[in-house]
């Protein structure tokens, strides 16, 4: 046993580093090539060290859905950033970076619904009154995109820098902007609000929707507000005068076994 | 094109509660049904995954799929109507079963004031209380006459309620007892009972207690689980045509439902139909089925729709009034709630059930006194307890910003700590509130989508203002830290506003000239027609809709029974 665990350990650890300084991708220690970089994060020297913690965990096994289907990792980045804008860490607890809302909004546009699946879009497509709700041809997982390009652009004319270099006060300058989306256009026409709207929405539903959708994880999201997730059952507690605080559940207790 | 298929004494579109109900009738009395549904086949074991906010309230997952079809709408006749693309306010139900799968299980009976509305209102109040452009009409049947009807449709789903004296008489008592009280809810019935008022505890679908219904269908009792509207209950505790009407009709042997069969036209000849057309949405082939009777039983919308794009009965014009088929669209109104918020109390408002309340009825209907308001009718006052689920209660009070630390830090302090005294406000029609065919629109199967032009009446905005105060004085009689107002009800918004109370289109009345269809909801211009659902009411009272519906529903199976004797027009 104690090599099998010794072997695990040191195997992934390697092979990554190994893999590092084989391809030909570093250059004294930098990682030159984007993709590897926006991979393992800005600083490959904490990376190295990231990888060696985030493979050796006691059950040897990490959580498969926490990977990417639709961004790229500078996308990926910068929803984890902004996100944690909406939705941030503070003394209650965890914010949107560490609760997976990333990953959340990640596997909702790689789904039916980020490519409006189930949305009338038929056209023709007219500028609408207030009063009758979104007309856009664009798609939400394309509008998601342009939202973080400009995101970044936005960023670059008003700080010259891009969104996740930013301080956490100029994030928020930016996405004022943004959600008030007078100071500049996706593209034509295209509102920088509407993306707001749509990144805000994510946000929470990331935070609070159930687990098995790659956000709220481990249930802290829920945690936080004392919501007891998926249960079965509140017909003792509904008629209790004191508040009875339970430890969530949620979709994967249903399963049995 | 359409594949011709054998002729059947009544065929029914749409399988929910309306059509559920006739065809659990007419197949227990030995009458063969085709009932053609949209959407797919839906069963209480399906529901094993059903606590998934995310999918079923977020995603719609019970939910007409709006790529295949939807309404457009504006405020007025000037504007341009535009589709509603993406669901926000009506939630329209897809599968057997339909909206009643969905719904909350809130089943109350109209008012006897409902059904006399016009005459009612003229002797107490004279003859200009009604103002101008108000298309408002008695129903052409009253309370008592309907009160069997009520009384059977209660005792099928098992309403769990209490007996209140200010409403229509009852022959019977509710068939079980009403739901528990919550501390919010005492909370609200002390209060108002303070204030003089009578709270009583909501009429609810949702199960208090196991029951047997006249059918011989057990059910369990509602688990207080919180996951009923948009939801389906996988205890089968909430009453559902799925689990109460629909398994009837099919044990018969009488029933053949056909899923995934999309009508698009009935075949008439404007004097009478000969069957409809419809669409397997599987595989795209084209059927015409005959009938001697054709029941269209679908929502609200798709009841007018099918009617105008069929060119059956006379459709509405808004600049003559002249014509029924569209006229009276109503809906609700719910602004003018106040909201409670506490820094130091938490409730178990995780918990809760569709149709878990309390309410007050002196601000129903006519019993108070409108001598001195602008408007007539009222509202039902409630508090109630659905289960606060996370990504959608996030209550702040004014001010605070809608993202960033705040908003997180005052949306957690207030999960468990605000509850709002709700108002659900009836809605009177106006002759420039009605439904067409848009011009411009279509479906998936080239039809037209419906045009929907709506907004709030004068008559709405001055209940609202009224009932602002009542809740108002509620708020502060239960008392809390700090309490907040909507006083206003602004403009109707098509993807904002959060009630899915819509009714009328295809009205009920004693006048062919002023109704589309007669009290069993038999078509005047075509009598082997009847079109059954909330599209036949007149008005929209202040409770939901679905108790009227559902007793209605009866009564149309009984005048098709008669219809299909006799051959003859019923009144």
């Amino acid at each position: 046993m104690a090599d099998k665990d010794k072997h695990q350990k040191q195997v992934p650890d390697g092979s990554r580093r190994n893999f590092l300084k084989n391809s030909g991708l570093t250059v004294g220690g930098l990682v030159v090539g984007g993709t590897i970089a926006g991979l393992l994060g800005a600083n490959p020297e904490n990376n190295n060290q990231g990888v060696k913690n985030s493979e050796t965990t006691s059950q040897g096994y990490k959580n498969p859905n926490e990977a990417l289907m639709f961004f790229t990792p500078a996308q990926y980045q910068t929803t984890q950033a902004a996100t944690e804008r909406i939705f941030p860490k503070d003394e209650i607890g965890p914010g949107a970076k560490e609760l997976n809302v990333a990953i959340y909004i990640d596997h909702q546009l790689a789904s039916p619904w980020g490519i409006n699946a189930k949305n009338y879009m038929l056209g023709p497509f007219y500028e609408p009154a207030p009063t009758q709700g979104p007309q856009l041809r664009i798609l939400r997982k394309d509008m998601f995109r342009l939202g973080l390009q400009g995101l970044d652009d936005y960023s670059q004319k008003k700080y010259q820098k891009v969104f996740t270099e930013l301080e956490a006060e100029e994030q928020d300058e930016v996405l004022v902007d943004f959600e008030e989306g007078e100071a500049f256009q996706l593209t034509a026409g295209l509102s920088t609000s509407v993306f707001f709207t749509i990144l805000k929405t994510l946000t929470i539903e990331g935070v609070y929707a159930d687990p098995m959708y790659g956000g709220n994880k481990e249930m802290q999201g829920w945690k936080m507000r004392n919501y007891p997730g998926t249960r079965m059952s509140y017909a003792q507690e509904i008629v209790e005068e004191k508040f009875v605080k339970l430890n969530p559940e949620s979709l994967r207790s249903h399963m049995g076994q | 094109m359409s594949k011709k298929l054998p002729k059947v004494p009544v065929v029914i579109v749409g399988m929910g509660w309306a059509g559920g109900i006739i065809a659990s009738e007419l197949t227990k009395a030995g009458i063969e049904v085709v009932g053609l549904e949209r959407g797919k086949e839906r069963q209480v074991k399906d529901f094993l995954m059903v606590h998934d906010e995310l999918r079923y309230q977020h995603r719609e997952d019970l939910m007409q799929d709006l790529s295949k079809e939807t309404i457009t709408s504006r405020n007025n006749g000037k504007m341009k109507a535009l589709p509603m693309r993406e669901y926000g306010t009506f939630i329209v139900g897809d599968g057997t079963g339909g909206a009643g799968t969905h719904w909350n299980g809130q089943t109350y009976r109209f008012l006897p004031y409902d059904f006399e509305i016009k005459t009612m209102t003229e002797k107490r109040y004279g003859p200009n209380k009604i103002k101008p452009g108000y298309t408002i009409q008695d129903w052409g049947i009253t309370y008592d006459e309907m009160e069997p009807y009520y009384d059977k449709f209660e005792k099928m789903a098992g309403i769990s309620g209490e007996t209140v004296e200010l409403y229509g008489p009852r022959k019977n008592p509710y068939p079980t007892g009403p739901m528990v009280k919550t501390p919010i809810m005492e909370d609200f019935e002390k209060a108002t009972k303070n204030l003089g008022y009578t709270p009583y505890v909501m009429p609810s679908g949702n199960l208090s207690e196991p029951y047997t219904n006249p059918d011989g269908i057990s059910r369990a009792a509602c688990q207080y689980c919180a996951y009923c509207e948009n939801f389906g209950c996988e205890y089968g505790a909430k009453a559902d045509p799925i689990v109460t009407v629909i398994p009837v009709a099919k044990q018969t042997g009488k029933l053949d439902l056909r899923t995934h069969s999309n009508v698009t036209k009935i075949i008439n000849d404007g004097k009478k139909a000969s069957g409809v057309i419809y669409v397997n949405t599987i595989t795209g082939e084209e059927f015409e089925q005959p009938a001697d009777v054709v029941v269209i039983a679908s929502y609200v919308f798709n009841n007018v729709r099918f009617l105008l794009n069929s060119g059956l009965g006379k459709p509405y014009d808004p600049t003559t009034g002249t014509g029924s088929v569209g006229k009276n669209y109503c809906y609700q109104v719910t602004a003018g709630s106040s909201i409670l918020f506490f820094n130091d109390k938490q409730f178990n408002l995780y918990g809760g059930a569709g149709a878990l309340g309390i309410e007050i009825p002196e601000f129903t209907g006519d019993n108070f006194d409108h001598t001195d308001v602008n408007f007539i009718h009222g509202a039902g006052i409630r508090v109630t307890q659905y289960g606060n689920r996370p990504i959608a209660n996030n209550t702040v009070p004014k001010g605070t910003p809608s993202w960033g630390a705040e908003f997180k830090k005052q949306s957690i302090k207030y999960a468990n700590s605000s509850f709002p005294v709700k108002i659900q406000g009836a809605s009177m029609p106006h002759e420039q509130n009605y439904l067409d065919i848009d011009p411009t629109y279509k479906d998936a199967y080239g039809v037209p989508l419906l045009r929907m032009t709506f907004d709030y009446t004068d008559q709405d905005k001055e209940l609202v203002s009224y009932m602002v105060k009542v809740t108002r004085k509620i708020a502060e009689e239960i008392g809390a830290d700090h309490i907040e107002s909507i006083e206003t009800q602004g403009e109707f918004n098509v993807n904002k506003d959060s009630n899915t109370h819509n009714t009328g289109g295809v009205i009920m009345g004693a006048d062919p000239e002023t109704s589309a269809v007669n009290t069993y909801l038999q078509m005047w211009d075509a009598p082997n027609v009847f079109v059954v659902g909330s599209s036949a009411f007149p008005h929209n009272s202040c409770f939901n809709p679905t108790g009227t519906l559902g007793a209605l529903s009866y009564r149309a199976a009984e005048g098709i029974q008669t219809y299909l004797k006799t051959g003859e027009p019923l009144v």
